[in-house]
């Protein structure tokens, strides 16, 4: 039943679209993206820029709420409606190929060759049997931001952030506040797996600690090991040995942080914007702390953009000239302005200006050494890691026994998965 | 033509020909939009459907699998939970409050209208209140009261046993209101003649409520429990923004049927196992509703 309103109602935005006058000859493509105000924005920029340069093309610009957007584009697509650019999470790929969504990125116009020398290397995780499907116009990055106050309050350098694991436990230890009866009242560093932390555990912590997170094709689970263990051990340790933390302090982390209850802070480039808006909140980021050999790792997702099934002959060619603009240098520097989402491209985001950056370069300095995990179901697979976690602290487990249960529960998925794939 | 067959039917047919036609938007409206999509699902619980792809016919594969996920035991226990708990509590709570207010003369209007206003508040909003009344300190209310008292914090939502009854409060509380005055009405519409002649046979309070108040009340509890009950089957805002990303943890201890059946529909976009479990679903509360019915009805 979804499925037929959904119809109906990318019918009637179809109707309502064609109303509109158009010059003769004309070309019309829709875009679809989920809404978030700044992506919003920018992209209005950029579809004005792009109409003045090509008086030939009018992109309709069109975005959901994020909790109906793949409902929606899934209903459309096959219907023979909706958009000829789709925005997409660069872990659905698979399922907008299978589902016959999108279609291959033409050669011509992008060059698989160019893609591999200009994009950042994760980007090549778009390539599915020589073909590029999609592309990034910007991508995210983890940090590690800190309270300058919060250092001060405990005779810490404020600007003299941690720079290697040790560093941050010892830090940690420091910025932690209780009170009277022992109950935290402020922490030293925020955790929980339902933010940001679980990208860190996975991509970053399995890696310093000599380990893998998955094999090389994806399609195993590679963490329950000693590496992994010893991964997991640092994490739960910083509550239960060090008690720098506590998983749910006021509510959630970016909360604790923002409301300066937390010296430090482990969140994406995407967070920088609401950031900049608390008053009262003085604060650094740097790049994410090194292990004792001085090894650095990352995580970084995109969103990116593909054509699809629906545009065919010129509507085809003009959706590629679009998907090229929005994919360009220029356009790559303008979404960083507005949203503060990184450039995909190396020589746009790796630029003097960029690194020095107080608050972009380390993110950007971060995209050099970063890692995508290829999710197959994002929130199932971070839920699993959420209660590897409770397990241990809330159940009484070991943690190599929620590890080993956590590494079966994902290779059933992703093994449910790539039976199909 | 038509005018002619018109004339020729009795006042009985033409009335009832007028009456469909009124009806007609009415049975339209619960055709398509509710009894269409209702039986449809039945045979998206046949399928396996993950929204992109056409459905594929699988039979009862489905039903299998339910049989086997330990998940949707868990689920299925939490469910009953919150209906074994939440109904009883909750008709006590509202009944004895009900019981004392229609004594109560002073204030009369404004205490009900105290015990309404839950009722009127966006769930949404009131399960985000109860969600920081819960913290840890320095932010949760409870436990700011709990250690200054000199006691230890209480975990409440961070726990695989108090998270349950700890969202399942703030449900209640909110239901109470619509309880409350319901009772009243019924205790209202109880003669003032029955009292007196208790009174006069020497019956005393207990014995009055007993033997007067809770028979004549039984319509007024049949509507309730089968209304809280259907209700707490079918829980889903409190636990959906009480719990982290709404993941009805820690460890899925509050995550009921509802929750389960929007996760693996609208996050992992499996239709058609979704659909048996909302099939699950149905099939209990149309059984729970008619045992509840023929038991609180007899005599």
């Amino acid at each position: 039943m979804k499925r037929y309103l959904a119809t109906l109602v990318g019918g009637a935005v179809a109707l309502a679209a064609s109303a509109t006058p158009s010059a003769a000859q004309q070309i019309e493509i829709e875009y679809w993206q989920y809404f978030f105000e700044a992506r919003v924005n920018a992209m209005d920029t950029l579809i004005e820029r792009f109409e003045e340069e090509n008086p030939d093309i009018r992109v309709v610009h069109t975005h959901f709420p994020y909790a109906d957007y793949r409902t929606r584009v899934a209903a459309a697509i096959p219907a023979g409606e909706g958009p000829d650019v789709v925005q997409l999470f660069y872990g659905w790929l698979y399922d907008y190929i299978d589902a016959e969504l999108i279609q291959p990125l033409p050669e011509d116009v992008f060059p698989a060759a160019e893609i591999e020398a200009e994009f950042f290397p994760m980007v090549q995780a778009m390539n599915v049997d020589g073909q590029y499907y999609a592309l990034p116009t910007a991508v995210r990055s983890l940090a590690l931001f800190w309270n300058r106050r919060l250092f001060e309050e405990a005779g810490l350098d404020p600007d003299t952030p941690p720079q290697t694991l040790d560093e941050l436990v010892e830090v940690a230890m420091a910025t932690t506040q209780r009170d009277g009866g022992g109950n935290l009242t402020a922490v030293g560093l925020t955790m929980g797996m339902t933010a940001q932390d679980h990208h860190w555990w996975r991509e970053v912590l399995v890696r310093q600690f000599g380990g893998e997170p998955y094999s090389e094709d994806n399609t195993q689970v590679t963490y329950n090991d000693d590496a992994g263990q010893a991964a997991l051990e640092f994490y739960i340790n910083l509550i239960t040995e060090h008690g720098v933390s506590d998983i749910g302090f006021m509510d959630e982390p970016q909360a604790a942080f923002r409301a300066g209850r937390a010296a430090m802070h482990i969140d994406g480039s995407f967070r920088l914007g609401a950031l900049r808006n608390s008053r009262g909140l003085d604060w650094g980021v740097t790049e994410l702390p090194a292990n004792a050999a001085g090894e650095r790792y990352n995580f970084a997702s995109y969103w990116v953009n593909g054509i699809t099934r629906r545009a065919e002959g010129e509507r085809a060619e003009a959706a590629a000239r679009f998907l090229q603009y929005i994919t360009s240098p220029e356009a790559m520097q303008l979404w960083l302005d507005v949203v503060g989402e990184l450039p995909a491209r190396q020589a746009a985001a790796l630029t003097d200006d960029n690194l020095a950056h107080p608050e972009y370069g380390p993110f950007i300095r971060g995209l050099e050494y970063a890692n995508a995990t290829t999710f197959v179901a994002e929130s199932q697979q971070r839920q699993m890691m959420v209660d590897m976690i409770d397990r241990v602290l809330l159940a009484d487990q070991t943690p190599a026994e929620s590890l080993a249960e956590a590494a079966e529960a994902e290779q059933t998925l992703l093994d449910n998965f790539y039976v199909t794939h | 033509m038509i005018a002619r067959l018109y004339d020729r039917l009795t006042i009985g047919q033409k009335l009832a020909m007028w009456a469909w036609l009124f009806l007609v938007p009415a049975v339209l409206f619960y055709c398509i939009i509710r009894f269409f999509p209702t039986f449809h699902s039945f045979y998206i619980s046949l399928t396996d459907w993950d929204l992109l792809n056409d459905p594929i016919f699988i039979g009862y594969d489905n039903y299998g699998r339910l049989f086997s996920d330990p998940a949707f035991w868990q689920v299925f226990g939490n469910t009953f939970l919150y209906l074994g708990l939440g109904t009883p509590i909750s008709l006590v709570i509202s009944f004895v409050v009900a019981y004392y207010l229609d004594q109560v003369r002073f204030m009369h209007g404004f205490i009900r209208a105290l015990y309404f206003i839950p009722f009127l508040t966006t769930a949404v909003a009131m399960a985000w209140v109860w969600r920081w009344f819960y913290q840890p300190v320095p932010i949760g209310v409870f436990n700011n009261i709990l250690s200054s008292l000199g006691m230890e914090q209480q975990p409440f939502l961070r726990s695989t046993t108090q998270a349950l009854p700890a969202i399942l409060a703030p449900a209640i509380w909110a239901g109470l209101g619509f309880q409350i005055v319901i009772f009243l009405a019924g205790l209202r519409a109880i003669p003032d003649s029955y009292y007196e002649a208790a009174r006069i046979d020497g019956a005393g309070r207990w014995q009055t409520l007993t033997e007067i108040t809770l028979p004549l009340l039984r319509p007024t509890i049949v509507f309730l429990v089968v209304i809280s009950s259907i209700g707490f089957l079918r829980i889903f805002d409190q636990v959906f923004n009480m719990t982290p990303q709404g993941d009805g943890g820690p460890l899925n201890s509050t995550k009921p049927m509802v929750l389960y059946i929007y996760e693996t529909a609208f996050d992992v976009f499996d239709m058609g196992y979704a659909a048996a479990q909302t099939v699950v679903l149905f099939v209990i509360l149309l059984i729970i509703t008619l045992v509840q019915l023929r038991l609180l009805r007899a005599k």
